[in-house]
């Protein structure tokens, strides 16, 4: 049963998959003209004579001169295959470019969302147990500003802060002496120096997020019968909790892993900017600026393929935990 | 508002406050006060056989609610006791506080909720020489969590939400019972098997790993007893156990009930709205109202000898069989006199004769079930309603009796156009000309629906409560433009004087009225648009027995004055008996026998409709429930009807006989009427 559920499940993620490049490749494509148009007017902008023959002669290359459809098959193609294109502007595979970046930006995600499961769940069972008391209120106001700032502004305030009391650059995620170094040791320690900022600045609106909601959640849930019910038998009132009324709340946890991806990378970008972090996020926007397609398009694939996966682990999840989505498909309360 | 009232018992509250400080001098005291109670009398030196013992005695409880700030009690001063091995009925209305004394000694009392005075003494026949005074166990200690599941077992109205969804059957029943008696995992599943086999599970190992969805709602309730009892309590506290249930069921469940209360000599507190349960269940009553007792005694005493005015009130304001023709109910307070509702203008029907609606061969299949990805999967197609067809004359009050998911609420939907038939026809006759409902589209569809309106069951979910009662009356007059603003406005007073509320409530919203005033905003606006035809799905099944008799007296009054037709949805046959004229009763998406109100019940036909009959609880002593007549698998199990009206193999067909006098059963065509009625 579970099986072909999961089965099933996969199967749906491929459709799901093809609209999404089709969709990313035509929203790269509707601006007018291409990278190479937009090069050619920026060169002559800049009073440089543009080799037109030279440009004809990329467009050819580059397969720029065949129809959109073509492209897009072609594209789709060669990402199967591992090649996610060339990037215009640096000359150079795509593959090069973002390879250690993609590893530093699933390991800030990966962090961050870590980081916002660490710290949400205790708070929230907490707020929701103790409704009403100055913990809830005192926890609930924290919550409620890590909702209302904006990303940038925190990462701004940390920045300015982090100045002044430790006089320190927190900039980057890595020092620059390893930026292009392969692995090592000394770089993995000076990673994870620099990691816990942009975690935390990326992971506060997503953690107050989920304080709220689990709180909510759970203190629904400590109104159903059947809670009444475990303790009628006798339970004490920890175990009871975490038997029952948790477990249904963590439904809710597990089917936002799927919904906390896409806002954590997109909220990413923006302090990655900020924090000028080695991550994709300034990448991706560069690239869209320029109109640099195959590296913006293999980007926004790449994007899009770990939200798949997220929600295929937390339906997979979910189906684990529930057995009405099991047995029956879909989870009524 | 109240103070917290004054504290009459100074030790319990301090306890209550500090339950460490009286820890120590608690034994004595509960000894001399036990001896002084004379509940430890009776047990002197091998007496115990001549006189039964009190395990339960609850002593001047009074129970407290603050809500914002504010202290309400809702137990005042509440005695009553439960003798080993009988059955102690709790009775009163929503709000009388019985669900609260019942939390109370189980130590579930909601966080807004405190005990402020009084004790409840729970003594163990197992060790029958110390009492316990639960209220005075610290909240959430291990004294009273011993007592909880292990020696006081509990059952619940809703044995779907009382069970977790996502745990097993059997997982929820071993964790009640390896909490109390440790013992190995195989020791335990045999045990657990036994007693889901006792209750009536059929495939007990099956069982075990079944979730609760996977259940019907009375299997969820015997799983429910399996849980509560597994660990053979000495008390066992039902609150409302058989309310959401099917009478069919209720009497099975109570039944079950019964017998094992007889097999493990346990006591029952039964806690219930419903003086028929109360009649065939209980050896000891007690009536609460408002938080007091008013009347407490046998059930001989009680039900032959009512004294309090309260009881006796109840007793009248309950429906029962025996109505006389015209017999009014007489509700608990009356509601204040109305003035008739004039009479509306309407077009005299050309042709007195035709019924205002036709049904014929209405039939409506859901498709249920998983559909997969490629379009396969395991599909059930339940036949919700199946060829039904009855007429409804005009000025009549059809009643339409069934279990739930008999399709009665279906028929009535496709009769509102709110679900579209599969195949049959619909025929609306007002007398002038024939329209045929299911045929209607867009504005002629729109122009029809004031002439059918509904009242709905809950008074609550059915009223929008961001509108004054003023726009949810007016409402449907903007909708269909009758009329000015002025005259509408004039129209909106008018309904309300028709339905008994004041004028003044206009401008209050819904949440501020009661249950009842809500059901009669309802039915204001029902009756808004001069409907011809409406339909009341269960329109009293959400309110108290006194209020139900106000509702059900408004509704007979408001047809009487301005002849109304009825379509009647309730699954209470004495309701329906005292409002319809005619009763259709509904099993398996077909109605398996019409006739006049007094034929049905005084010689009903078909065996589902006896089922019915004798699963109906009487608050009446002489006449206590045959629980071993009922059909285990409930009465609309085909398979225990008899072979005249069942579809037989050779694919004899089922269709309705006339017995006479109005007076149709479902039954093979071959069928001998004769032996049908015998």
């Amino acid at each position: 049963m579970l099986l072909r559920y999961i089965l099933k499940r996969i199967l749906i993620m491929i459709p799901t998959l093809i609209v999404t490049s089709a969709l990313i490749f035509t929203v790269i494509n509707l601006p007018d003209g291409d990278y190479f148009e937009t090069l050619a007017a920026e060169m002559q902008a800049q009073g440089e004579k543009a080799d037109m023959s030279r440009i004809e002669f990329l467009k050819k290359e580059y397969g720029f001169d065949r129809p959109p459809v073509e492209r897009y098959v072609r594209w789709v193609a060669g990402l199967l295959h591992g090649d996610m294109g060339y990037s215009f502007e640096y000359q150079r595979p795509v593959r090069e470019i973002v390879g250690d970046r993609l590893m530093l930006t699933m390991l800030v995600s990966f962090a961050t969302i870590v980081f916002t499961w660490i710290v949400a769940f205790p708070i929230g069972i907490y707020s929701a147990t103790h409704q009403y008391s100055w913990g809830d209120y005192g926890l609930t106001f924290i919550g409620l500003i890590g909702l209302a700032i904006p990303h940038f502004l925190l990462a701004l305030v940390f920045m300015y802060f982090a100045n002044v009391w430790f006089g320190t650059s927190i900039g980057g995620l890595v020092d620059p002496a390893y930026l292009n170094q392969p692995m090592s040791w000394a770089k993995l320690v000076s990673v994870l120096e620099h990691l816990w900022i942009p975690v935390i600045i990326i992971g506060a609106g997503g953690t107050a997020g989920m304080i709220r909601a689990l709180r909510a959640n759970l203190l629904e849930e400590l109104q159903k019968q059947y809670y009444v019910t475990a303790r009628a038998k006798g339970l004490p009132p920890g175990k009871a909790l975490r038997k029952y009324p948790l477990r249904m709340s963590l439904n809710f946890f597990i089917s936002d892993i799927g919904d906390i991806l896409p806002s954590i990378v997109s909220g990413a970008e923006v302090v990655a900017i900020v924090l000028s972090l080695q991550t994709t996020g300034p990448l991706l926007i560069r690239a869209l600026q320029s109109q640099d397609m195959y590296l913006a398009g293999s980007f926004l694939m790449f994007l899009s393929f770990l939200t798949v996966i997220g929600v295929l682990i937390s339906d997979i999840a979910l189906a684990i935990l529930d057995p009405r989505i099991r047995l029956q498909g879909t989870a009524t309360k | 508002m109240a103070l917290p009232s004054p504290v009459r018992h100074p030790h319990t509250a301090k306890a209550f406050l500090d339950p460490l400080a009286r820890r120590k001098p608690l034994a004595r005291r509960n000894f001399q006060r036990l001896v002084a109670s004379g509940l430890v009398t009776g047990v002197v030196k091998g007496q115990a056989s001549f006189r039964v013992m009190d395990i339960l005695r609850v002593k001047d409880l009074q129970i407290a609610f603050t809500v914002h700030g504010l202290a309400r009690d809702v137990v005042k001063g509440v005695s009553l006791r439960v003798p080993a091995g009988k059955t102690v009925a709790l009775v009163g209305e929503s709000g009388s506080g019985k669900s609260v004394i019942s939390q109370a000694i189980m130590g579930l009392l909601p966080r807004s909720g405190a005990i402020t005075g009084g004790e409840i003494l729970f003594r163990d026949p197992a060790a029958p020489e110390t009492a316990v005074d639960i209220a005075g166990l610290p909240a959430e200690g291990p004294g009273i969590r011993a007592l909880r599941g292990g020696r006081i077992g509990m059952i619940f109205q809703e044995p779907m939400s009382s069970l977790s969804p996502v745990h097993t059957i059997g997982n929820q029943i071993e964790e009640a019972l390896l909490l109390h008696r440790p013992m190995s995992r195989k020791q335990a599943r045999e045990q657990i098997e036994a007693m889901l086999k006792r209750v009536g599970f059929k495939d007990p190992p099956r069982a075990f790993g079944a979730y609760p969805f996977e259940l019907s709602g009375g299997l969820r309730q015997r799983a429910m007893l399996a849980m509560a009892l597994i660990c053979r309590p000495a008390l066992l506290i039902a609150d409302e156990p058989t309310t959401a249930l099917d009478v069919t069921i209720q009497a099975q469940v109570l039944d079950l009930m019964r017998d094992l209360q007889a097999e493990m000599g346990m006591a029952i507190l039964l806690i219930t709205h419903d003086l028929g349960v109360v009649a065939n269940m209980a050896d000891e009553v007690v009536v609460i109202f408002h938080g007091e007792i008013m009347e407490r005694g046998t059930a001989e005493d009680v039900f032959r000898r009512p004294r309090h005015p309260y009881l006796k009130a109840l007793l009248k304001a309950s429906p029962h069989f025996d109505m006389q023709e015209g017999e009014r109910l007489v509700a608990l307070r009356e509601a204040k006199p109305r003035p008739k509702a004039e009479i509306r203008a309407r077009p005299e029907p050309a042709a007195q004769d035709a019924p205002l609606l036709r049904v014929r061969g209405l039939s409506k299949t859901y498709v249920t079930g998983s559909r997969s990805f490629f379009g396969k999967g395991t599909l059930n197609a339940v036949k919700a309603v199946d060829d039904v067809s009855f007429d409804i004359c005009r000025g009549e009050c059809l009643g339409l009796v069934g279990e739930s998911g008999c399709g009665k609420t279906t028929v009535s939907k496709i009769i509102m156009r709110a679900v579209s038939a599969d195949s049959g026809e619909v025929i609306f006759d007002d007398g002038r000309g024939r329209t045929d409902l299911l045929a209607l589209r867009g504005e002629a569809l729109r122009a029809f629906r004031p002439r059918v309106q509904m009242i709905f069951q809950d008074p609550v979910s059915s009223l929008s409560p961001r509108m004054t009662v003023k726009n949810i009356l007016r409402e449907p007059l903007i909708i269909h433009e009758r009329g000015e603003s002025a005259a509408q406005n004039e129209r909106v007073k008018q309904l309300m004087q028709d339905v008994g509320l004041d004028i003044r409530f206009l401008n209050r919203y819904p949440h501020s009225f009661s249950g009842g005033q809500r059901q009669r905003i309802g039915i204001a606006r029902a009756l808004a648009l001069d409907p011809e035809l409406i339909i009341c799905d269960e329109p009293v099944s959400a309110l108290d027995v006194s209020v139900q008799a106000q509702i059900l007296n408004l509704l007979k009054d408001l047809q009487a004055e301005r002849g109304l037709t009825f379509l009647f949805i309730s699954h209470n046959l004495a309701v329906v008996n005292y409002m319809a004229d005619r009763i259709a009763v509904m099993a398996n998406g077909r109605i398996v026998e019409i006739a006049p109100r007094h034929r049905i019940f005084a010689a009903p036909v078909h065996p589902y409709t006896k089922a019915l009959l004798r699963s109906v609880p009487f608050a009446d002593l002489d006449r206590k429930l045959d629980f071993k007549l009922t059909a285990p698998g409930g009465a609309s199990d085909e398979r225990h009807w008899d072979a005249a009206f069942r579809h037989g193999e050779d694919g004899g067909g089922l269709s309705h006989l006339p017995l006479g006098s109005g007076h149709y059963v479902l039954a093979r065509a071959d069928a001998d009427v004769k032996e049908l009625v015998s």
